[in-house]
């Protein structure tokens, strides 16, 4: 017995050691070929077969709806739905009477033909309805061959499912109590599989190509769902060391979880806010689990992108309302659009430039296009009768920018009024601070707004003068440089002393090497992805706020990137 | 026999949920029923060819429905695929 190391895709964190369940393969049963057949025979034992898979179904869902809720059983109505569908049905009873083949041959030319059109179709969510297929007819198939389907549900050890991919009706049956780990061949991380594992919290990795040729029934198995691996018949001393890796990730994720519903804290009693940055409503749920406060910087970029036209009012409207909503309450801050630079809108049909970064676009092109941008206003101001909704511009240069963005606000506000349409008469608004003269002229800026948010990416590739993407200017591209700290405070400064509040929405806000300084700079709100939001709570509960912020004004002073991360890497140790 | 063409407003359009309520709605009637788009016509009782229409958001669609209860089908069809609740 040799181990034997297997890379997939990570599709569900975590580490298991368990015995393998190989999952059987019916693809290729040896009865299915053309032979002399009873036209009646057939087609009757194709009923029967359908009749004992819709009673499969039946109770398939039913356990699906007791164990796992209302939504992850409509896959099997779905399914229920295939097996009475007359077409189907017609179609093989017509194959078996017009080629003479049995019901096995009839149901593998019929499922196939269904499944190439489905595959064909330019939709992806069509193309996953092949697997549904495929389900069917394995389900069909087993009947008629008088094959149990039945094994999963009659584990009695704890087992790594091993298989080439997980249909919705294998995973119902299995008895969540055994079932450890997955491995499979096919699938990636939106995969069935996928999933379902994070939804039972179990380790899983998938796209493994050849893992059911590899695990035979009963080998020990690693699955290592955090580097996306599979360890088959491993010796003593891996054992060992992925013991001690699991216990080290459950430890973490332990202490990780306490975090979900506290505040951001402070040792010392300062509070502040870690919101999530989110690209589009699906992006929500994440956001949620990791205890998001707010969402600090909603990207209104997807309702643009990827169509040949510009999205209406009312479908922007719901768009927003759907986030408002289910955030109850909390914050969200939604960029106007923000396109121009590295985002292109094709049926825009705008010029060519040769500075794209430093050209038309985000609030450039909206001032200069009024009714696309009044149009996303009118859409934000009607969502922020739902919730807590706050505007925030991006791209802003010169004061002049922001007064005309609030003209044209009051000017839709007017409008709304009017109508009569609700809206939130108080909703706040802000602007990103993404450019040196912005940052420089904080001060006046933030007479004319309820907030800032650094956005940092930006801002560090305009203030050193280095795009980060070439390869041979990104090592200036310099996150902690003096430059840009010290930039940060003087954001930080002026709007405190106005009594306003500045967040960060950057990637820098999620960076746990300096969100001590940023925390210590007076750094309100950290926007970040949702992955860190927990991380970065555990690490501000742990921090002296009084001597962070002395240490911060120390940093400040030191002379360079390399530093300064020298004396936080010093400082975070002792 | 009736016709009748329609521009469908469901927001998924005829995919997932919507297309197996649809015909749950569509078996429901005695009448044989059909839906065509862009020249292709499926049984509106079978979800395989319900669903192999794909049927978007703004799609027009043809609806053909012919037996006993022809009048009340269509109504009842008609008003799911434009979003407002029967009944």
């Amino acid at each position: 017995m040799s181990s034997n190391v297997l890379r997939g895709v990570s599709a569900s964190k975590g580490i298991v050691i368990a015995k393998a369940f190989v999952q059987e393969n019916l693809t290729d049963s040896p009865d299915s070929g053309s032979r002399d057949v009873v036209l009646e025979q057939e087609i009757s034992r194709f009923l029967n077969a359908i009749e004992r898979s819709l009673e499969d179904l039946d109770r398939i869902h039913d356990k699906t709806k007791k164990e796992l809720g209302e939504e992850k059983a409509q896959i099997f109505e779905a399914h229920m739905l295939i097996l009475k569908d007359p077409e189907f049905m017609n179609a093989v009873k017509e194959k078996i009477d017009s080629e003479s083949v049995n019901a096995e041959a009839a149901l593998d030319q019929v499922s196939d033909e269904y499944v190439s059109l489905f595959k064909s179709m330019d939709n992806e969510y069509m193309q996953e309805r092949a697997a549904d297929i495929r389900d069917i007819q394995k389900r069909l198939k087993a009947h008629l061959l008088g094959v149990s389907l039945q094994e999963y549900s009659e584990l009695k050890e704890p087992v790594i499912i091993v298989a080439h991919d997980l249909t919705p009706s294998d995973t119902a049956q299995l008895d969540k109590k055994y079932v450890k780990g997955f491995a499979t061949d096919a699938g990636g991380t939106t995969s069935h599989t996928a999933i379902l594992a994070r939804a039972m919290e179990i380790p899983a990795v998938v796209g493994l190509v050849n893992v059911t040729e590899n695990v035979k029934n009963g080998d020990i198995v690693i699955v290592d769902g955090l580097d996306g691996e599979v360890i088959i018949n491993p010796s003593d001393e891996d054992i060992t060391r992925y013991e001690e890796k699991r216990n080290e990730y459950l430890r973490e994720q332990a202490t990780l979880k306490k975090f979900v519903n506290s505040t951001t804290e402070t040792v010392d009693g300062r509070k502040v806010e870690i919101a999530a940055n989110i690209g589009m409503p699906d992006d929500l749920p994440k956001a949620l689990q990791n205890g998001a406060e707010g969402v600090g910087l909603f990207r209104s970029e997807f309702l643009y992108l990827n169509r040949n036209d510009l999205p209406d009012e009312d479908e922007q409207f719901l768009a927003y309302k759907k986030v408002v909503e289910a955030m109850e309450g909390k914050p969200v801050i939604i960029r106007t659009l923000d396109i121009g630079g590295d985002k292109e809108l094709p049926y825009l049909n705008l010029p060519r430039e040769l500075n794209p970064f430093l050209g038309y676009r985000a609030i450039r092109y909206c001032l200069d296009q009024q009714e696309v941008f009044k149009t996303q206003l009118r859409a934000i101001l009607r969502a922020s009768n739902y919730g807590s909704v706050k505007i925030m511009y991006p791209m802003i240069s010169t004061v002049t920018e922001v007064r005309q963005a609030n003209e044209l606000l009051n000017d839709v506000k007017e409008e709304l009024l009017q109508k009569e349409i609700p809206f939130d008469h108080e909703v706040e608004v802000g602007i990103m601070i993404e450019t040196p003269a912005s940052a420089v002229t904080a001060d006046i800026l933030i007479k004319e707004v309820d907030f800032f948010s650094i956005g940092t990416n930006d801002l560090i590739q305009y203030t050193m003068a280095a795009d980060r993407m070439n390869d041979k200017v990104s090592y200036l591209y310099q996150p902690y440089h003096p430059a840009i700290l010290r930039l940060i405070k003087m954001v930080i400064d002026a709007a405190h002393q106005e009594g306003k509040w500045v967040g960060m929405c950057g990637e820098m806000a999620g960076d746990i090497t300096v969100v001590p300084i940023l925390l210590g700079l007076g750094l309100d709100e950290f926007s970040m992805n949702a992955s860190s939001i927990l991380p970065v709570r555990q690490l501000i509960s742990k921090i002296n706020y009084e001597k962070m912020n002395k240490l911060a004004l120390e940093a400040l002073m030191l002379e360079s990137q390399d530093k300064i991360v020298e004396f936080i890497k010093k400082e975070s140790e002792t | 026999m009736l016709e009748k063409e329609i521009v469908v407003d469901l927001e998924s359009g005829l995919h997932a949920r919507p297309a197996a309520e649809f015909v749950k709605i569509a078996s429901s009637f005695e009448s044989e029923i059909t839906l065509a788009k862009n020249g292709k016509s499926v049984n509106a009782k079978s979800i395989m060819g319900v669903m192999s229409l794909g049927v978007s958001k703004g799609d027009q669609v043809d609806l053909i429905v012919d037996g006993s209860d022809e009048n009340e089908a269509i109504t009842t069809i008609e008003n799911f695929l434009i979003g407002r609740k029967s009944n």
